[in-house]
């Protein structure tokens, strides 16, 4: 079923709160159960906690244009209170969340009875303070903003300000700064498109707030760039800080050189000193004091690079992997295809390949690494050949508990959520 | 998984999927089709330089046949060695790159030059059945010319139409582009004028259909060429059809992204104009960018 595909996913800072989110449009929320000693086998494991419809199919009628509802991002508001708040957006709209538990409920009211309904004033002998009863826990999902109309072109990333009191949504070609609690108007602090659209030769494909400096965000390119931007050097942000590229090798020219070196997704280190870019067939580490090139690159999946011409022709060489960090920045992680996924450990420099499907991972078995060796190439046993990959299978979507060694991965429509439980703390 | 990292193939792939782009649910994704773009320039820029290098190769071709002709009008026997070595040259230089100059004679009756020896009996795809005479000069290649079409899409017809309209998404500004992007109309006239066989182009039907073939068609930059190549989608009966779709996303390309063409080469300039006039452009593109 296509709608049930997952678009994204995220954990909440502490790790209790896992969310998808799906090409239906709807999201869903799991939670972390607390360990138990009765029950050793359910240690923190992950159960459904809400489903919502977050975003519905609309039809732009100026344009005529379908907006999809499908969820492109979602990203958690830091808790302050009882209650979560997340944010969802789609090609459009970005609309607040707040997921409230109900655990109690009144009752013994002097004007109507348990079901509603209004009593009988005749009836009414005596006066009774309502109390408040435990009842069943219920998850309540409510609206409590919309940010609408503000995106030309199609909104790609959000990113929650470490002030808490801001974020921004960024489409194609600008981003906007918004105020968590004011819909009606937000503030352009980039905007790249050009005076005339023939001259276009770049696109906007992710953007972040820094994690601890609420004045700097960076902002990626379908050229392979990034720009780290100061907001308070100016209103506009067009004028980049610091410019993060690497230079074209040009012996590696090809047709598709442009296709691939478009980054597809940038994640700030929890430190804040780094910054972790995906493309198509690389992730990169960056020093934010180097603007020259990274600092370290990864080949996710470089036996690919000859057969990007067959890639293009069945999109593939489309797709947007996204990238992520461990709670201590010592390992990153990103997906590939046949349901593979790799995690590069930057201290040791030993990566590992696994797969994410239901025959290799039974319930608390290890995972069995894997191996891709190219076609002709000398093949050891369960290696899979390169043109035996399966490329409608692909792990584009993963996720890293921020302090432990648990990781989401979204397979096409299955979740799966892996613990290390040797490992349990970040080396 | 194997796939043709030709130019041609990979220019219609891309028209393919600009043009199902604007179906696609959600609307135009401009990050996809910037990115098809730079696929379309650079299989582009790969094409022009190999036209190039086949105009430079034909004119060498050319100047070897004159020796022939002159050669043969001395004495079509006479094989003394002066003669010998002009020959010789002259294969040298037909045989140097076989591959290009010959193999579009291979959907084409191949007739070469007898005399004054087998100068082109170096070209293996030519159909040996069919020696002809060797009063009879054409080449199996002369008719891919891409000099000699030019010239019948002189600046008269070019002048004539050339709107697109562009519909700024923020703004709402329609604006009228006149870019030398060839009406639907004087497309068929100017081809017309410069083939003589050619039927009016039919009023555009409907979605694009899925015959490749039709696609590399016109997306070719010199139609003639690709009527060599391609037998089965014979010009005999055009039909302009599923070609006014493709074209349609030539003008779209065409004024989208301009800053992607090159502006260096009188031919490349020619050859995007040809390829627009080949593939009977609208009158109106609508670019909703």
């Amino acid at each position: 079923c296509p709608s049930d595909i997952i678009s994204t996913v995220e954990f909440n800072h502490t790790g209790e709160l896992l969310a998808t989110g799906d090409k239906g449009g709807r999201v869903v929320i799991f939670q972390r159960e607390p360990e138990s000693k009765t029950e050793p086998f359910s240690q923190g494991e992950y159960n459904v906690y809400s489903t919502f419809q977050s975003h519905e199919p609309e039809f732009d009628y100026l344009k005529s244009l379908e907006i999809e509802e499908k969820i492109n991002k979602i990203r958690w508001l830091p808790q302050q209170n009882a209650a979560h708040f997340l944010l969802s957006t789609n090609d459009k709209t970005i609309k607040l969340w707040k997921v409230s538990e109900r655990d109690k409920r009144p009752e013994g009211y002097n004007l109507k009875d348990e079901e509603g309904r209004i009593k009988d004033i005749s009836t009414v002998t005596s006066l009774q303070v309502p109390v408040l009863k435990p009842m069943d826990l219920m998850v309540e999902v409510s609206p409590r903003r919309v940010f609408a109309n503000a995106h030309t072109y199609h909104v790609n990333s959000i990113s929650v300000n470490s002030d808490y009191e801001t974020y921004m949504s960024a489409d194609d070609l600008r981003i906007n700064l918004w105020h968590l609690d004011i819909t009606d108007r937000s503030f352009n602090i980039v905007d790249i498109k050009p005076a005339n659209m023939e001259d276009l030769t770049e696109v906007i494909t992710a953007a972040e707030f820094h994690p601890h400096h609420c004045n700097l965000f960076v902002y990626s390119s379908s050229k392979g760039t990034l720009r780290l931007c100061d907001m308070r050097e100016a209103a506009l942000c067009d004028k980049h800080s610091k410019l993060f590229e690497e230079p074209e090798d040009p012996s590696a020219r090809s047709f598709f050189s442009e296709i691939i070196s478009s980054v597809s997704d940038v994640k700030f280190s929890h430190s804040g000193r780094y910054l972790l870019t995906r493309d198509y067939l690389t992730a990169k580490v960056w020093d934010l004091n180097m603007e020259s090139k990274p600092l370290e690159t990864y080949q996710v999946h470089d036996y690919l690079r000859s057969k990007l011409c067959s890639l293009y022709e069945n999109d593939c060489i489309f797709d947007k992997f996204e990238c992520a960090w461990n709670g201590s920045d010592s390992v990153i992680m990103t997906g590939a295809y046949n349901n593979f996924f790799r995690m590069f450990d930057r201290n040791t420099k030993r990566d590992v390949t696994l797969e994410a499907s239901r025959e290799s991972s039974k319930p608390r078995a290890v995972l069995k690494p894997r191996r891709v060796c190219a076609a002709g190439g000398k093949r050891r046993k369960d290696d899979i050949s390169v043109d035996s990959l399966d490329f409608t299978k692909k792990i584009l979507h993963t996720a890293w508990h921020p302090t432990e060694n648990i990781i989401a991965i979204a397979a096409t429509n299955n979740l799966y959520i892996f613990q290390d439980k040797l490992n349990s703390e970040m080396h | 998984m194997e796939c043709a990292v030709d130019a041609q193939s990979l220019i219609s792939i891309s028209l393919m999927k600009i043009h199902n782009s604007r179906t696609q649910r959600g609307g135009i994704k401009l990050h996809k089709n910037l990115l098809v773009s730079y696929v379309l320039r650079n299989a582009r820029q790969v094409y022009i330089k190999e036209k190039y290098a086949e105009i430079y190769r034909m004119q060498q071709y050319e100047e070897v046949r004159t020796v022939c002709n002159e050669i043969q009008e001395l004495n079509p026997l006479d094989l003394d060695s002066e003669d010998a070595d002009d020959e010789d040259q002259a294969r040298a230089a037909c045989c140097g790159d076989e591959t290009s100059l010959c193999h579009r004679g291979a959907a084409q009756p191949a007739v070469h030059v007898r005399a004054p020896s087998t100068l082109l009996g170096c070209c293996p795809f030519e159909d040996s059945s069919k020696e002809s005479e060797p009063c009879e000069y054409r080449s199996c290649c002369m008719e891919a010319s891409p000099v000699s079409h030019f010239d019948p899409f002189s600046a008269d017809n070019i002048r004539h139409c050339n709107k697109t309209t562009v519909l700024d998404l923020d703004t709402h500004v329609v604006t009228t582009v006149e870019n030398g992007y060839l009406h639907q109309d004087c497309c068929c006239d100017a081809l017309q004028g410069g083939q003589g066989a050619q039927s009016p182009a039919k009023k555009r039907k409907g979605e694009f259909g899925g015959c490749v073939s039709e696609a590399e068609d016109v997306s070719d930059f010199t139609a003639a060429r690709k009527r060599a190549k391609r037998e089965d989608c014979s010009y005999s009966n055009p039909d302009y059809t599923e070609t006014s779709n493709i074209s349609n996303l030539i003008s779209i390309f065409g004024s989208g992204f301009s800053g992607l063409l090159s502006r260096q080469a009188d031919l490349e300039q020619i050859c995007s104009k040809q390829a627009l006039a080949g593939l009977g452009a609208w009158t109106r593109a609508i670019v909703a960018f």
